[in-house]
């Protein structure tokens, strides 16, 4: 019931914020934040209430689920479950989804309650896309993100909106429509083997499929969730869209959307096909370095600071589908502790670059220099999440980034090493981003004004979860533990379930 | 916590939060309080637990205090554990110690400075990161240790950020080490599928077991540890950021840039010792590299016109002599050469920067001269610190170390003649650097007007330096005469003794030549620099030595090298490739429907003519192709 009540409180939400915004225009910012707020207590409450019940067992690891019939001829039904993995998302989502909303309080200005309600959709979205145990279901959630974000970066981007929100819908839709073939596959030959067609995902997972079909299957799932990620080569449409979307777009592209991807591949591609995954491991590898790599060597280059950030994504990106095709409990501890990390410090640089742009009307970091001076706190923390970016031990991604590439090593050598350049690299962007704007002769005259309270209270926010994720990540690491556990068995099925590896010569 | 341990790092950590978070509501004398009080405390703590832990220590001489569990995955368990034996009881004394001498000197140096809280909140930073580096029990808290004095060093030495080249040192040192620093990873991860663990101790006892001598892996494990100790002791081949890091405030210099974060490579070895044990080839590339390093940093001082960029070559230089040690397995007389030369170099930076503050900034030495009257306290402090660096045999510390070094350099299991020869050269180059230093800055005329004198809580650390620099040598003296072994004793609870090799000949010959390479220096110094200073101008106008000068005067030529063969390509790729090539591929599908667009639609002329046209056209392709098949 809880599950659906997420649902039901983002969407109705949205939906009054609709209705309030023709008469007030402050209205649907309170309703879109009580609501988002709403979600991420309940859903703390019931982290808190969890985290000491989660634990490894050999059955499947849902901690709480919801199932309603939907359209029963065609084996549909509405079946919502999370496990620690899923449960770790929603808490992430809502914590984003409150930050959007913070951070679009002053920003948004036109059509409030049409923005408010694309905002909670994609949210609604979001959350029903971690909890759906129905194929179909799934993509219809899948479907709902996408076209919110459309409106979202279309309406209220900057001058070259509309190029951007199609080159957004084209790659993800048509990505998408891969994937549904690939589910109506699935479907069907389950439908033959068993008699039994349905689209439920628990049936699915044990589908017997010839592994040629296997392959293709997969790369339709594979597809669609790489150009989410994104994986290079699919990864242009993503500094196109985060450079256009307001800030609140951004930091839910880079927070929320990204990781749609990930997840698809942690809970489909994987359970639903753990043999033809197999099978691409190593180039899933090689083109996960290769995005971590190309990723950082284009962010260098960058002088509009939202396409920077944007490409920053795409190398950080790289890291998790390395991990996870890496297919060892530590890689994909990182994964899950890189999606969360990455989605709080590039989310914060977001943020960041939103609020300069709020005061200096500009992107353009040749415009930039010496911020410093004016805007102390700013300048902190940017340095903070500058740091976060390139790794730095204490904040939250050197965990991720240290299990990613400690657990790769263990798969393959040379991949890691070659991966483990990518730490120099994002020094040297990192350090880019810091001297260019606010380091060096300050240029440009006038008062800027330092974080206000609003904006203080969004980065303390995130400056708490970075920290507390780089010194004390084991709550994070024990929540998701079932549910690693279980893909490295699906995996390795021979190993030992309590899974104290043992990686000792 | 009934052991207080944790409160050494914990109180530079409390400082540093202090300042960060209420640093601008603080005054200047609140700032100075937290920043150099809680340092200060750190070190009568330090002083407190180390008598404790040398009097009545617990069996195997090791204090340790695990705080929390840090990462515990599938077998993979880091712990933030703080360990103290007896050689991180040498570098926390020397942190904390300098450490709280350097702050107390910062009080009165950056009193000027708008940003004096920034100031201090990044060296409590610092000393804390330092800390936790030389504490910590396994390789990753050591790792975070690690990093965080490369993120300190780059916030003091872009300290004054307003002038891009400031930045731009800063960057370069971040990147340069992080270099050595990746590496640095890589061989952890090696460890830890090698060992199944990253504590310390347990690699320690585990060692012998898992490898055998000269086995290929521990050598591989070795050297990519090795290339972390290089990148951030500057030493060869990524000691070229040491230089620019000069752009920090002189503190910064003296307490990062010399007295500790620079020897973390040593200590990283020294605390790794089992593993360069089990590889001759290791060993031998540690000693090599030191050897290169203190010739080439030797040289390049020589040449040097800012009294700074002397000493931190001359900083490169007697790292290299540490590396020289701990290459031929003369680990003691490594740490012992560390700890003398923390307290000398220290100085030597304090000084130099008093008399910089002084002068008005002013850097390059041909411009000062005659000091040795105006500023007696800074002079003597500084002659002190000078004869430490130029081993003035008997009555500088720096003598006592440095022979030792020399002595093992041939003596030693790992050691050569030649390695002698070079470090006996370096001994000699010293003196002469050294001297010529001395003379230029406080002999001859005054060229620059004094502006004011340093004040109290500038001159007492200099002092209190001096003293150290004169006694610290005593603790350890030569088998021949004294034969004194307090420190060696000490460092023999961690470190193994050093093996001599069974056909070396008597000592006292060779510490005869090191005195006079020393005396040999000094001379050359004097000679060229205070008696017959002509002669020098008459080098100069030689074609062949101004060659050879400018290549020594611009560090061998290490950074032209690295900007013709990796930054300009690194620059050069990223920004052709700025507009994403990749993205041509899309825009191009885009192109190529747009075209086929336009051509098709312009054959729905309406004119009649070119559709019958068509028409014949296809219906003779179609019966061409039924002809041909």
């Amino acid at each position: 019931m809880m599950l659906a009540l997420l649902i039901v409180i983002l969407m109705a939400g949205g939906l009054t914020a609709l209705l309030a915004g023709k008469w007030n225009k402050s209205f649907p910012r309170w309703i879109a934040l009580i609501s988002s707020t709403a979600g991420f207590l309940i859903l703390l409450l019931f982290w808190i209430d969890q985290h000491q019940v989660v634990q490894v067992s050999s059955d499947q690891n849902w901690l709480v689920q919801y199932q309603k019939d939907w359209i029963l001829s065609f084996g549909i039904t509405f079946h919502l479950a999370i496990d620690g993995l899923s449960l770790l998302l929603l808490v992430l989502t809502f914590f984003m989804g409150i930050l959007a909303v913070l951070c679009s309080w002053e920003e948004i200005r036109e059509r409030t309650g049409f923005y408010y309600f694309n905002l909670l959709w994609i949210l609604a979205g979001v959350a029903g896309v971690f909890m759906a145990m129905d194929l179909f279901l799934f993509y219809f959630f899948w479907e709902v993100m996408l076209i919110p974000m459309y409106f979202l970066i279309g309406i209220w981007g900057s001058e070259n909106r509309v190029y951007a929100a199609y080159k957004f819908f084209i790659f993800t839709q048509a990505s998408g429509l891969l994937m549904f073939l690939a589910i109506l596959g699935l479907y069907f030959i389950h439908g033959n083997n068993t008699g039994v067609y349905t689209f439920s995902y628990v049936e699915l997972t044990g589908t017997v499929i010839p592994s040629q079909v296997a392959i293709w299957l997969m790369m339709g799932f594979m597809v669609a969730f790489a150009v989410k990620l994104p994986v290079v080569p699919f990864h242009t449409w993503l500094p196109d869209a985060h450079g256009e979307a307001p800030t609140a777009g951004s930091l839910i592209l880079a927070g929320l959307l990204l990781k749609t991807g990930a997840y698809g591949m942690l809970r489909f591609v994987i359970p639903l096909f753990p043999e033809a995954a197999r099978q691409v491991a190593v180039p899933a590898m090689v083109l996960g370095v290769a995005g971590i790599v190309y990723g950082a060597l284009l962010a260098y280059s960058q002088t509009d600071l939202k396409r920077l950030v944007a490409f920053t994504s795409v190398s950080h990106m790289g890291f998790v589908l390395m991990g996870i095709f890496a297919f060892n409990e530590l890689a994909l501890q990182g994964v899950v502790m890189q999606i969360v990390t990455h989605a709080i410090s590039t989310g914060a640089l977001f943020i960041l670059a939103g609020m300069i742009k709020e005061r200096l009307h500009t992107r353009d970091m040749n415009l930039m220099g010496g911020l410093w001076t004016q805007m102390p706190r700013l300048g902190t923390i940017g340095m903070v999440f500058a740091m976060a970016s390139l790794g730095l031990p204490g904040l939250g991604s050197f965990i991720a980034e240290f299990l990613i590439l400690l657990g790769a090593f263990h798969a393959h050598f040379w991949i890691t090493v070659v991966a483990a350049s990518g730490l120099i690299f994002s020094a040297v962007y990192s350090l880019r981003i810091v001297q260019k704007i606010f380091l060096g002769p300050e240029k440009g005259a006038g008062h800027i004004p330092d974080f206000s309270r609003r904006e203080m209270v969004i980065m303390a926010a995130l400056t708490v979860s970075i920290v507390w994720l780089g010194l004390y990540p084991q709550p994070v690491i024990n929540t998701a533990k079932p549910a690693v556990v279980r893909l490295v068995q699906l995996l390795q099925p021979d190993s030992d379930i309590k899974s104290e590896q043992s990686y000792v010569r | 916590m009934d052991n207080p341990l944790w409160l050494i790092p914990a109180l530079p950590l409390a400082g540093f939060l202090i300042l960060a978070f209420g640093g601008s509501h603080l005054s200047k004398k609140m700032i100075a309080a937290a920043g150099a009080g809680s340092v200060c405390l750190s070190a009568l703590i330090t002083i407190m637990i180390g008598t404790k832990l040398l009097s009545a220590g617990p069996d195997g001489g090791t204090y340790s205090q695990t705080l929390w569990t840090w990462i515990d995955v599938a077998g993979f368990n880091a712990k933030i554990t703080l360990t103290l034996d007896a050689l991180s009881l040498v570098f926390v004394f020397v942190i904390t110690f300098i450490g709280a001498l350097i702050h107390i000197y910062s009080a009165g140096f950056m009193e000027g400075d708008k940003d004096y809280s920034r100031f201090f909140a990044c060296m409590n930073l610092f000393v804390f990161s330092m800390l936790v580096l030389v504490l910590a029990d396994n390789l990753l808290l050591m790792y975070l240790g690690w990093e965080g004095v490369g993120l300190c060093s780059y916030l003091l030495i872009g300290f004054w950020y307003e002038n891009p080249a400031n930045g731009y040192a800063a960057r370069k040192a971040f990147t340069i080490t992080r270099i050595g620093d990746t590496a640095m990873a890589i061989g952890l991860f090696m460890v830890f599928y090698q060992s199944g663990t990253l504590v310390v101790a347990d690699i320690t006892a585990k060692a012998p077991e898992l490898w055998q001598q000269n086995e290929t892996v521990v050598t591989v494990i070795a050297l990519l540890l090795l290339a972390g100790g290089v990148g951030k002791s500057a030493q060869l081949p990524l000691q070229t950021w040491l230089p620019d890091a000069m752009a920090g405030p002189s503190p910064v210099s003296a307490l990062i840039h010399a007295a500790t974060m620079v020897t973390a490579g040593v200590y990283l070895i020294a605390r790794m010792h089992v593993i360069f044990e089990l590889s001759v080839v290791a060993q031998s590339v540690v000693a090599i590299i030191g050897a290169a390093t203190l010739l080439i940093a030797g040289f390049t001082a020589l040449t040097q016109y800012d009294i700074k960029r002397v000493l931190a070559y001359s900083t490169m230089s007697q790292i290299g002599y540490m590396f020289l040690a701990l290459g031929v397995g003369a680990w003691t007389a490594a740490v012992f050469h560390f700890m003398v030369h923390a307290f000398f170099k220290a100085l030597l930076f304090l000084a130099a920067g008093a008399i910089i503050e002084s002068l008005h900034h002013e850097h390059n030495m041909f411009r000062m001269g005659g000091l040795k009257d105006k500023m007696p306290v800074v002079f003597w402090t500084f002659l002190i610190g000078a004869a430490s660096l130029a081993a003035v045999p008997l009555i500088s510390s720096g003598f006592y170390s440095k022979d030792q070094i020399l002595w093992y350099a041939w003596g030693a299991g790992g050691g050569s003649p030649l390695l002698w020869a070079v470090a006996l050269l370096g001994a000699l180059i010293t003196a002469a650097y050294t001297t010529r230093m001395m003379i230029l800055t406080f002999w001859g005329e005054s060229k620059t007007h004094i502006g004011h004198h340093p004040g109290k809580r500038m001159t007492i650390p200099l002092i209190v330096l001096a003293f150290f620099s004169l006694v610290a040598g005593f603790i350890e003296l030569p088998h021949n005469f004294g034969h004194f072994t307090l420190f060696s004793d000490l460092m023999h609870k961690v470190l193994p003794e050093t093996i001599l090799r069974t056909n070396v000949s008597s000592e006292w010959m060779f510490q005869l030549l090191a005195a006079l390479a020393t005396f040999g220096g000094i001379f050359l110094g004097y000679f060229y620099y205070g008696q017959q200073p002509q002669r020098i101008e008459n080098l100069r106008q030689n074609e062949m030595l101004a060659g050879l000068r400018r290549f020594w005067f611009s560090g061998w030529g290490f950074d032209q090298l690295y900007d013709v063969i990796l930054v300009k390509p690194f620059v050069f790729i990223t920004r052709i490739n700025k507009a994403d090539v990749v993205d041509k591929l899309y825009t191009g599908i885009v192109s190529v429907t747009h075209a086929l667009y336009r051509l098709l639609s312009r054959t729905q002329s309406g004119s009649l003519r070119w559709y019958i046209m068509g028409m014949v056209i296809g219906a003779i392709v179609i019966l061409g192709i039924q002809m041909m098949l």
